[in-house]
């Protein structure tokens, strides 16, 4: 009898593990889409790295990246990355700033070529702008006077 | 902390639905001091950004803490219709989160 509830409790224990674990692994999926790597990394090669896998980028001339020659406020830039080619994600980095990434976005399957934000400029730097299409990272850039920095100043 | 909400306005242009969100979040680095203290202010910021039209999603934002505070983001999309609901949802690294729904006008 002993032996039997015994088993009993392991079964029920083990079930709860199981569902337990299923549970929890959900939003830890969740959390691990966020890269965090890519976000702590302090170069941009580094950050691509480990963003998608490869830091090698070509310079390709249907991204347009719309942002202010001179940006006033480092807090606060306005910045539109579009382009024309099927793109799987757009990532910007900005050059100068203490871990370049910014922000990354994925693209579902009908989503336009085409993202609009506000990000945070320490000092003058190069916006760059890297698009994933059909497994390649195209490239554009676009530097950004900035007269008063987003980092506190 | 400031009131969480997510203003979200949609419209279609021709077959293209152009999403905006306006979110409000103080998206704080973690490297700004308190100027009174010396102290270092947490980060707090929005991780993930994530926009649904009909289950599906359309975009996926993943965020660092060089984003603007009170984010904007803008996106278009195809394949909406007029009345349909998109939904806009954030999480940041504090573990709060927000959720906003919208019709497309």
């Amino acid at each position: 009898m002993k032996r039997r509830t015994f088993l009993k409790g392991t079964v029920a224990s083990g079930m709860l593990g199981v569902a337990a674990s299923a549970g929890l692994l959900a939003p830890r999926m969740v959390l691990a889409a966020w890269p965090e790597s890519a976000f702590a990394a302090k170069k941009i090669d580094a950050a691509l790295d480990a963003l998608l896998g490869s830091s090698s980028t070509s310079e390709s001339g249907d991204i347009k990246i719309k942002a202010p020659d001179i940006a006033e406020n480092g807090a606060v830039v306005p910045i539109t990355i579009s382009t024309g080619m099927t793109a799987e994600s757009i990532s910007v980095l900005i050059s100068e700033n203490p871990s370049p990434l910014a922000c990354s976005y994925a693209l579902g399957s009908t989503t336009e070529g085409f993202v609009s934000c506000r990000v945070k400029m320490g000092k003058t730097s190069d916006l760059i702008a890297v698009v994933k299409s059909g497994g390649k990272l195209l490239s554009a850039k676009k530097t950004v006077k900035v007269t008063i920095g987003g980092c506190g100043g | 902390m400031a009131k969480k909400s997510i203003r979200i306005r949609a419209k279609m242009k021709g077959d293209v639905a152009e999403v905006k969100a306006l979110m409000s979040h103080p998206m704080e680095t973690g490297l700004r001091k308190n100027k009174k203290t010396g102290k270092k202010i947490p980060a707090h910021f929005i991780k993930e950004v994530i926009c649904e039209h009909k289950g599906k999603k359309v975009l996926v934002a993943s965020w660092g803490v060089a984003v603007s505070k009170n984010p904007y983001l803008s996106f278009k999309f195809k394949g909406a219709a007029k009345g349909d609901m998109i939904k806009v949802s954030w999480n940041d690294n504090k573990g709060e989160s927000a959720t906003a729904e919208a019709t497309v006008g």
